[in-house]
C-alpha cells in the first residue's frame, strides 16, 4: 500500500509539480536514498541532533495534569526543549545535511508561525548557506519577533502578499522561487507535505520523536503507550510522533487539527475532518476546497496549523483508520495554553496546545492504568502577545 | 493528425492566451474570437485557479479578477466555449491546474472538452510521472494532452513526447510565466529544440516570457511558433471589457512579426 520509492501512500502522495522541478526532485530523492544508507550521513545527523539540537528531548511525566484530570497517566514529549524551540530543527538538520551533500549553496523555506523559518535560518547560519524564507504577510505581522530572529540569523525574509497571505501562499512563493532556480537551491520543506520525496523524507527525519519516546517510556513504565496525541497542520510533528508506533496496533494514534472557530464554521483548518481528496502543492491528499476545486481560505489562531492541506501519509492513515483525527477550537487551545502553564509551568506553543486541549478531554475518560504520550511540538514564547490580545489584555513591550 | 497539430503544422504559428472570466465570460468569448480574427493559430483559455503556482504576477492577478466569485462553475466556462464554437473553429486548449480537472472528474472533464470543442489540455502540475491517471480519458475522448519540455528535462525528452499529440510546449526558461528580457531565456535553446526535434514530429512551440514582436519572431524562427500569455493578459488587464479590439490588433502585429 505504501511505496516509499514512488512516494505513494495508498492513493495519496505523488509528484504533482511542473516538469521544471521533476528532474531536481528525482536527484534529491536519489541523493536521499543514498544518504539514508550511508553511515557517515547518519552519524552526522545523530551527532548534530545530540550536540546542537539538545536531543534526546525529555519524556516528562506530567504529574499535576495527571492528578488534576484524574484519569490516564500523561507523559509529555518535550520538543519545546530543542534548540530553536520546536520539533522543526530535527527535519532541518537532516535536509541541510542533504543539501550540503548535493553541493547546494542556498536554502529556501516557507514558514507559517516562523518556527520552521527560524530553524532553517539557524542551520543556514551554522553551515554557511545563504537563506531565503517565504512567509505570508499576515504571518509576518502576527509573528514579528520570529521575523526579526530570522534576520538576526542572516536570512532574508520575503513577506508574501498574494492570496490569503498565509502559509499556503508562502509555499506557493517558495515553490516558484525553487522553479526559477532548481540547480542552485535546496528547498527545505517544513512539513511532511509536498511532492515526493518530501513526505517520506520529513517523516523519517521527524521519526526520532517516537523512536525516543518508545525507548523512554519502555524505561519508565516498561511498556508501550495506549494513546499518542499530537497536533496536525501539515503534520510533521504528528507523523514523527506516530512513526515508531504505526506497526503497533495496540497504540491508538490521534492527530489534533485546528478547528478554528468550530467545525461547523467556515473559519477552520480541520482538513482531515472536513476536506476532500484533491491535488495541490505537489501532492494528492486531503484539502479544504470548494466544489469547483478552488482551495479555500482557512483559519486558525495558530499560524502553524493554518494550512488547507495535510501530508499524504496522514490522509492515508485516516483513510485506513489507523489513526484518528479530531478538531480543537481556538477557545479550547487558548484554554489549554493557560492550563498547562498553570499546572505544569510550561508555556507551550499554541499549535501544541491543540493537542494538550484534546488530552484534557481524553484523559478523564480513561482508566488510571492507561498511558497517554502527548507531543509538545514547540514552546509558546512566540504566542504570549497574541494570547494576551485574544484575552483582551493590553501589553506594552 | 489532431486538429491542433494540423493548425500548427501549416506555418510558423502564434498561440495566444486569455484567462476565462477576466473580467467576465462574455468578454472572454469576444477576446477569443478577436484573437482568432487577428490570426492566432491556437487560443489557450486559462481556467482560473486560487493558487496558480506556475504563473507569474500578471496571470496571478488575472486569476484573482476572474475569481471574484470563487464558486465560478467550470460548466460556465464550457458554456462560453460553446458560444465561441458557434462563431469560430479556431483550435482551443485549456490551461488548467490539475485539481480543477480532478474535481470535475477526469472522464467527465475530457468528455465535456470533446462535447463543447476544446481540443487540448495543458496541465502545468501534471508531469509525465503522474499523467497515467488522465491519459486513458484524453485518449478515449480524443483530447490532446500537451507535453511540456524544459531545459531541465535532458534525457527525459524522448519519454515526455513519446505517443503524445498536439504540439510540444517548450518552456523558454526556468520559473513562472511572465515577461523576460533576452538574457533570461535559457542558453542553448536551439540545442533544446534540436533534442525535441530528434524525438518527435510534433510542432514545437516556445512559451514563457515572450512579449515583444521581435522576441516572437526570434522564437518562432528557432522552433515552429511562439506562445504569448502574460502579454495578452496585460492587455485584458488594461482594457477590461474593451480588450477584444486591442487583442485583435496585438495578434495581427504578432502574426506579422512571426510570419514575416
Amino acid at each position: 500500500m505504501t511505496n516509499e520509492k514512488t512516494g505513494r501512500f495508498g492513493q495519496f502522495g505523488g509528484q504533482y509539480v511542473p516538469e521544471t522541478l521533476i528532474p531536481e526532485l528525482n536527484r534529491m530523492a536519489a541523493a536521499y536514498e543514498e544518504a539514508k544508507q550511508d553511515p557517515a550521513f547518519q552519524h552526522d545527523y545523530r551527532e548534530l541532533l545530540a550536540n546542537y539540537a539538545n536531543r534526546p528531548s525529555l519524556l516528562y511525566y506530567a504529574k499535576n495534569m495527571t492528578k488534576d484530570l484524574g484519569g490516564a497517566k500523561i507523559y509529555l514529549k518535550r520538543e519545546d526543549l530543542n534548540h530553536t524551540g520546536a520539533h522543526k530543527i530535527n527535519n532541518v538538520i537532516g535536509q541541510a545535511l542533504l543539501a550540503k551533500r548535493m553541493g547546494k549553496k542556498r536554502l529556501i523555506a516557507e514558514t507559517g508561525a516562523g518556527q520552521h523559518g527560524v530553524a532553517t535560518a539557524t542551520i543556514a547560519a551554522l553551515f554557511g548557506f545563504e537563506c531565503d524564507v517565504y512567509m505570508g504577510k499576515e504571518d509576518t505581522d502576527r509573528q514579528q519577533l520570529n521575523v526579526y530572529r530570522m534576520e538576526l540569523l542572516g536570512a532574508t525574509v520575503h513577506p508574501v502578499e498574494t492570496g490569503t497571505k498565509t502559509l499556503k501562499d508562502a509555499v506557493n512563493a517558495a515553490l516558484q522561487a525553487y522553479a526559477a532556480n532548481p540547480d542552485d537551491i535546496f528547498y527545505v520543506m517544513g512539513s511532511a507535505t509536498g511532492p515526493h520525496p518530501y513526505p517520506s523524507m520529513v517523516r523519517n527525519f521527524q521519526s526520532v520523536i517516537s523512536e525516543e519516546s518508545k525507548l523512554q517510556l519502555q524505561k519508565a513504565e516498561g511498556r508501550l503507550p495506549d494513546k499518542v496525541v499530537a497536533c496536525v497542520g501539515g503534520g510533521s510533528n504528528a507523523i514523527g510522533s506516530f512513526a515508531a508506533y504505526i506497526d503497533q496496533p495496540a497504540v491508538t494514534l490521534i492527530g489534533v487539527e485546528a478547528a478554528g472557530k468550530g467545525l461547523h464554521s467556515t473559519d477552520t483548518a480541520a482538513t482531515i475532518e472536513l476536506g476532500s481528496t484533491g491535488i495541490f502543492h505537489g501532492m494528492k491528499s486531503l484539502f479544504l476546497q470548494n466544489k469547483a476545486g478552488q482551495i479555500n481560505p482557512v483559519y486558525s489562531i495558530s499560524a502553524g496549523l493554518d494550512y488547507p492541506g495535510v501530508g499524504p501519509e496522514h490522509a492515508f492513515l485516516a483513510a485506513t483508520k489507523r489513526a484518528k483525527y479530531v478538531g480543537i477550537t481556538d477557545d479550547e487551545a487558548v484554554g489549554a495554553f493557560e492550563y498547562i502553564a498553570k499546572q505544569e509551568g510550561i508555556i507551550a506553543a499554541v499549535e501544541s496546545c491543540h493537542a494538550i486541549a484534546y488530552v484534557q478531554k481524553l484523559a478523564p475518560t480513561l482508566p488510571k492504568d492507561e498511558i497517554i504520550v502527548c507531543t509538545v511540538s514547540g514552546r509558546g514564547d512566540k504566542d504570549v502577545a497574541a494570547i494576551a490580545k485574544y484575552q483582551g489584555v493590553e501589553i506594552n513591550e | 493528425m489532431s486538429k491542433i497539430q494540423q493548425s500548427l503544422s501549416n506555418q510558423k504559428s502564434f498561440i495566444a492566451f486569455v484567462t476565462a472570466n477576466d473580467p467576465d465570460l462574455e468578454t472572454t468569448v469576444q477576446n477569443v474570437l478577436a484573437l482568432a480574427e487577428g490570426g492566432a493559430d491556437l487560443v489557450e483559455i486559462g481556467i482560473p485557479f486560487s493558487d496558480p503556482v506556475a504563473d507569474g504576477p500578471v496571470i496571478q492577478k488575472a486569476d484573482v479578477r476572474a475569481l471574484k466569485d470563487p464558486n465560478l462553475p467550470v460548466d460556465d466556462i464550457f458554456e462560453a466555449v460553446q458560444k465561441i464554437r458557434q462563431q469560430s473553429d479556431v483550435p482551443l486548449a485549456f490551461l488548467v491546474y490539475c485539481n480543477m480537472v480532478f474535481q470535475y472528474g477526469y472522464d467527465a472533464f475530457t468528455a465535456a472538452c470533446a462535447k463543447y470543442g476544446v481540443d487540448g489540455l495543458i496541465i502545468p502540475d501534471l508531469p509525465y510521472e503522474e499523467q497515467g491517471e488522465l491519459t486513458p480519458y484524453t485518449k478515449k475522448h480524443g483530447i490532446d494532452l500537451i507535453p511540456l519540455v524544459t531545459s531541465q528535462s535532458g534525457d527525459r525528452i524522448p519519454r515526455l513526447v513519446k505517443g503524445m499529440t498536439g504540439f510540444v510546449y517548450l518552456v523558454s526558461s526556468n520559473g513562472v510565466t511572465g515577461q523576460r528580457s533576452e538574457e533570461d531565456f535559457s542558453q542553448n535553446l536551439d540545442q533544446l529544440v534540436d533534442s525535441v526535434r530528434r524525438a518527435t514530429d510534433l510542432p514545437i512551440e516556445i512559451g514563457f516570457g515572450i512579449h515583444s514582436p521581435e522576441q516572437a519572431n526570434e522564437m518562432a524562427a528557432l522552433a515552429d511558433g511562439a506562445i504569448v500569455g502574460s502579454a495578452c493578459v496585460a492587455i485584458c488587464e488594461q482594457y477590461g471589457r474593451q480588450a477584444p479590439a486591442h487583442l485583435k490588433d496585438y495578434a495581427q502585429e504578432m502574426v506579422t512579426a512571426i510570419r514575416g
